[in-house]
């Protein structure tokens, strides 16, 4: 075996493997040759034609910052704050927006008991709106009260529905609303508090841009015009069960919280069930790391030894003749 | 392997001697990942990443099939199926729902692990051309399993990301949209594609199972490379596996598990797409379709082909790059001829691999964002480097540079830590 | 993967070390075993009754329009259950019966509720394999005991729904339920 290995061309009889490398080199050549002229353009389309700025760019606001209990890995959710968005959604959202996903014995984790959740479902004193069934007796469509296996009556029968009630704009499912927008709660928050009046300088800028006639503008929205009136108009709109002021900032936090709620009814199991498995992890990643060091430096590993001139022992003994002898290294 | 200080099997307990001299697996597995399977003593924590991801195999494997106890393949129930009946009532369904989700994403991070550990380290050159396109055959089915398993919740981006993927096979002229067609059993992703894509998705994992025997197969007849990239010759270079490897990939596999437990319980749908969690809606399309991030680079060399060159379309010039981009790895071990394997001594080399990996992360970041115009640039540049630097810049480098010294073998290296100097090294 | 790490007792270098040795190992290796373990237990609760499924644990049926001698079939979770409202006369034959004639030694009272002595509800389960028997619809046979009869294996019921004849070992059973209304029952 050579001691020491230089750089080494391919062997000369390799043709094959340099045809392969040549049609290959081309293949990435013509791919890169695409690339340039989509680049060049590409950037000659921006640069004599740039488009034109979109009024929702500038004055598309980020959410604001809210804090709920929930957040955060030790997060818990404030069952006092989850029942007042329970209300705030029954006697204000669930006139357009259904709660597909949610059974009303779920809302046992809010801190109610079986028969509160009877007669929160079943009574119509609080919720009011009946599950379609038929008639046991002749078989026509027909409305029952809910059951607490059943999950929240939608207040529109199907899509055609809730679009003919509403200017033909669908209101959303709440049940996910939290996990299917960017910005979570926070959005939701500020979408909520965040109706007003189009700025003067934004219809200056792009006169195009007046919100429609049906639309009502919206800053945390992403195209700035939205459908959905504003639902939380004035104070005490909602007269909560517990005395908390309810004014249009607190429903709206309320409700923001109800819905992180809804989409994550498994959020404090998952939190205490990471911390134990975090914790168990830990413990077991470092019991095999000991164990691991311990085999690896136990005294039955083969050790690889320095040999011949580089033995410890010939290296004294070649210091010590070359100390005698004065010679320097 | 043909190592000849490899310690045989030779069973103690009467009932592995009975089982063995029937059927010969105990014996198998001693010389597979055993005390009869000797492996470079020098290896890095680089080289648990394959046992890690089969590690990762298992678990996808184990909570997709407990998932599939529940799961509906209807367009009118699956998302429910997922999003009421597994999230809500099914015990413990939540739990397995992020396991299965946030596992897929995790085997990614380890796989691409993997893979630029064999790019560096020259994994895939003679004689272990079979174990590095095999692996690539384990990457392509694990696209597909991924896929497929991502449109089954039947959320926004599910059935948008099978009308972008099935629609890249009507850019082919002629066959093209019959293709399509024929994949999904109709003329938009609907039930058909739904319940085909249910039972492909169930059955892949087990093929990727049996192309992952024959990977490490392949691997264990030359034996395992190492990172001086030189042959092992003798007993010295080596350990057994048992337990030197086996306690080495464990406590690794517990510290991986714990990062893969943080995300799984505290933020499970970081690595998601919020737009998933909306029922799919055939007449509206979300602002931005992405798919999930272990396959932005590619998205990203897809959507930079914008020009139409000679008689193929922009359209279908990108799919052709993004097909080409995964090909043109199983000819690497013709393209990268260089004796020398490893990185460590080629300087050159090294300079151009870290840029590769600077532009993979580019084109990642590229391929799921909005697109913008000076983004778009970015991409373009940096998938004409992709291909450049694998059909180019590698052929180049491999034929004209200079490499350094090479130790004389695993153990001079372990015994200097680097490229060992030593003008007189005496073997024994 | 941590498997049966033994670090081999060759080459002692003295009895302390050795017992430290696998000690760690030990630890190491159990702690790894009681973690899978407890991860066995999600994927085996999981194929329990999801949450949906025992919410649907309690029905009720309105009893109102069910004369005597008459009969309604219904539904609690997923299983049929006959509702049976009993004559003066079918009392009177159940009454009769001496329990030793009984595979199933019961009395009509245990059967049904004080107050209530005229509504037999049991589950339309035949206890011997599961069919569901005939005799509670207008003009279905109720076998030679004026019950219900199985037809899979001539199961014969009596009109306490107690079996008299036939390979099945015991009643049909009757599920906890109570009176929420003079009309309406609560099962389950």
């Amino acid at each position: 075996m050579p001691p020491k290995r230089q750089l080494q061309l391919p062997a000369k009889g390799a043709g094959q493997d340099m045809l392969l490398r040549w049609f290959l080199g081309f293949v990435g050549a013509i791919f890169a040759l695409a690339l340039t002229f989509s680049l060049f353009s590409g950037l000659k389309t921006y640069f004599t034609n740039p488009p034109a700025p979109l009024a929702a760019e500038e004055f598309h606001k980020e959410p604001k910052e809210l804090k709920l209990s929930s957040d955060g890995p030790f997060g818990k959710f404030d069952k006092a704050q989850l029942q007042r968005g329970l209300q705030v959604y029954t006697e204000v959202c669930s006139a357009c927006h259904s709660l597909k996903l949610v059974s009303f014995r779920d809302l046992k984790a809010l801190g109610y008991n079986d028969a509160e959740v009877k007669a929160f479902a079943g009574s119509g004193k609080q919720w009011k709106i009946e599950v379609p069934t038929i008639n046991p007796d002749t078989g026509e469509a027909s409305t029952r009260k809910a059951l607490p296996s059943d999950t929240f009556p939608a207040p529109f029968p199907n899509e055609v529905a809730a679009r003919a009630a509403n200017n033909n704009a669908l209101p959303p499912d709440l049940s996910l609303i939290t996990k299917s927008r960017e910005g979570s709660a926070a959005y939701v928050y500020s979408l909520l508090t965040g109706f007003q009046n189009q700025p003067a300088d934004l219809l200056k800028k792009f006169p195009d841009a007046k919100t429609p006639p049906n639309l009502h503008y919206n800053p945390y929205f992403a195209n700035l015009n939205l459908a959905m009136p504003p639902p939380l108009t004035t104070d005490g709109q909602v007269t909560y069960a517990d005395g908390t002021k309810a004014t249009v900032d607190q429903m709206a936090k309320d409700v923001s919280a109800f819905l992180v709620w809804t989409a994550q009814p498994d959020l404090e199991r998952r939190h205490a069930a990471g911390l134990a498995v975090v914790f168990f992890l830990l413990i077991a990643t470092i019991l095999a790391y000991l164990a691991k060091q311990q085999i690896w430096h136990s005294d039955e590993r083969p050790t690889v030894r320095e040999t011949g001139a580089l033995d410890p022992k010939n290296r004294a003994k070649t210091s010590r003749a070359k100390a005698k002898a004065k010679v320097a290294g | 392997m043909s190592f000849s200080w490899a310690k045989p099997y030779e069973p103690k307990h009467p009932v592995m001697k009975w089982l063995d001299e029937r059927l010969p697996l105990p014996r198998l597995a001693y010389g597979a990942i055993g005390g009869g399977y000797p492996v470079p003593r020098n290896l890095n924590y680089f080289w648990n990443f394959g046992v890690l991801a089969g590690v990762f195999l298992m678990i996808q494997i184990i909570t997709g099939i407990v998932l599939a106890m529940h799961y509906y393949a209807t367009a009118d129930g699956a998302f429910n199926s997922v999003n009421q009946l597994i999230m809500r009532d099914v015990n413990a369904g939540w739990l397995l729902r992020y396991a299965h989700m946030n596992g897929a994403s995790f085997f990614f991070i380890v796989v691409y692990i993997h893979i630029f550990r064999g790019l560096y380290y020259g994994s895939y050159k003679a004689p272990r051309e079979l174990v590095w396109m095999l692996g690539l055959v384990i990457y392509l089915l694990m696209m597909a399993t991924a896929f497929m398993g991502y449109v089954l919740p039947w959320g926004q981006m599910s059935y948008w990301g099978a009308q972008v993927i099935t629609g890249f096979f009507s850019a082919f002229p002629v066959i093209g949209e019959p293709i399509r067609v024929w994949l999904l059993g109709g003329y938009a992703p609907d039930q058909a594609a739904l319940t085909r894509f249910f039972s492909l998705h169930y059955l892949l994992p087990f093929v990727i199972a049996g192309v992952v025997i024959l990977h490490i197969w392949s691997l264990h007849i030359p034996g395992s490379g190492n990172p001086t990239g030189v042959d092992v010759k003798d007993e010295k270079d080596t350990l057994p596996f048992h337990p030197y490897y086996t306690a080495k990939d464990g406590w690794f596999a517990g510290a991986f598990l714990l990062i893969y437990a943080l995300v799984t319980f505290y933020v499970p749908n970081y690595l998601g797409h919020p737009d998933n969690y909306i029922p799919a809606n055939a007449l509206a399309t979300p602002a931005h379709i992405v798919p999930e991030w272990y396959f932005w680079p590619f998205y990203a060399i897809l959507r930079s082909c914008t020009f139409n060159l000679f008689w193929i379309d922009a359209k279908l010039w990108g799919v052709l790059a993004m097909f080409g981009s995964i090909l043109l790895l199983f000819f690497l071990p013709w393209l990268d001829k260089s004796p020398v394997r490893s990185g460590n001594y080629r300087p050159l080399f090294k300079r151009f691999f870290w840029l590769l990996v600077i532009d993979v992360i580019i084109l990642g970041y590229v391929g799921g964002a909005p697109i913008v115009w000076w983004r778009t640039a970015l991409g373009q540049v940096a998938a004409a480097y992709y291909f450049l630097h694998f059909l180019v810049i590698l052929p180049l480098v491999s034929a004209f540079e200079t490499t350094d010294p090479l130790p004389n073998s695993i153990s001079e290296s372990v015994l200097s830590g680097d490229a060992a100097e030593t003008p007189v090294a005496v073997a024994g | 993967m941590a498997t049966k790490a033994s670090a081999g007792v060759t080459g002692e270098t003295g009895g302390d070390g050795v017992r430290r040795r696998d000690f760690l190992n030990v630890a190491a290796v159990s702690f790894a075993g009681v973690g899978t373990v407890a991860a066995l237990a999600p994927l085996v609760v999981q194929m329990s009754p999801s949450a949906d499924v025992l919410a649907l644990s309690t029905t009720e049926v309105d009893i109102s329009k069910v004369q005597p001698g008459q009969g309604i079939k219904t539904q609690w979770r997923k299983q049929p259950v006959f509702v049976r409202n009993l004559t003066p006369k079918e009392i009177q034959e159940a009454n009769a019966v001496s329990m030793s004639d009984l595979r199933d030694p019961e009395t009509l009272a245990q059967r049904t509720k004080p107050g209530h002595a005229n509504w037999l509800i049991t589950l339309g389960v035949c206890t011997h394999l599961g069919c569901v028997p005939l005799g509670i619809g207008e003009g279905e046979n109720k076998g030679p005991y004026g019950g219900y009869f199985c037809p899979c294996h001539g199961s014969m019921y009596d009109t306490a729904a107690r079996i008299r004849q036939g390979p099945a070992p015991k009643n049909l059973m009757v599920p906890d339920y109570k009176f929420t209304s003079p009309t309406t029952v609560q099962i389950g």
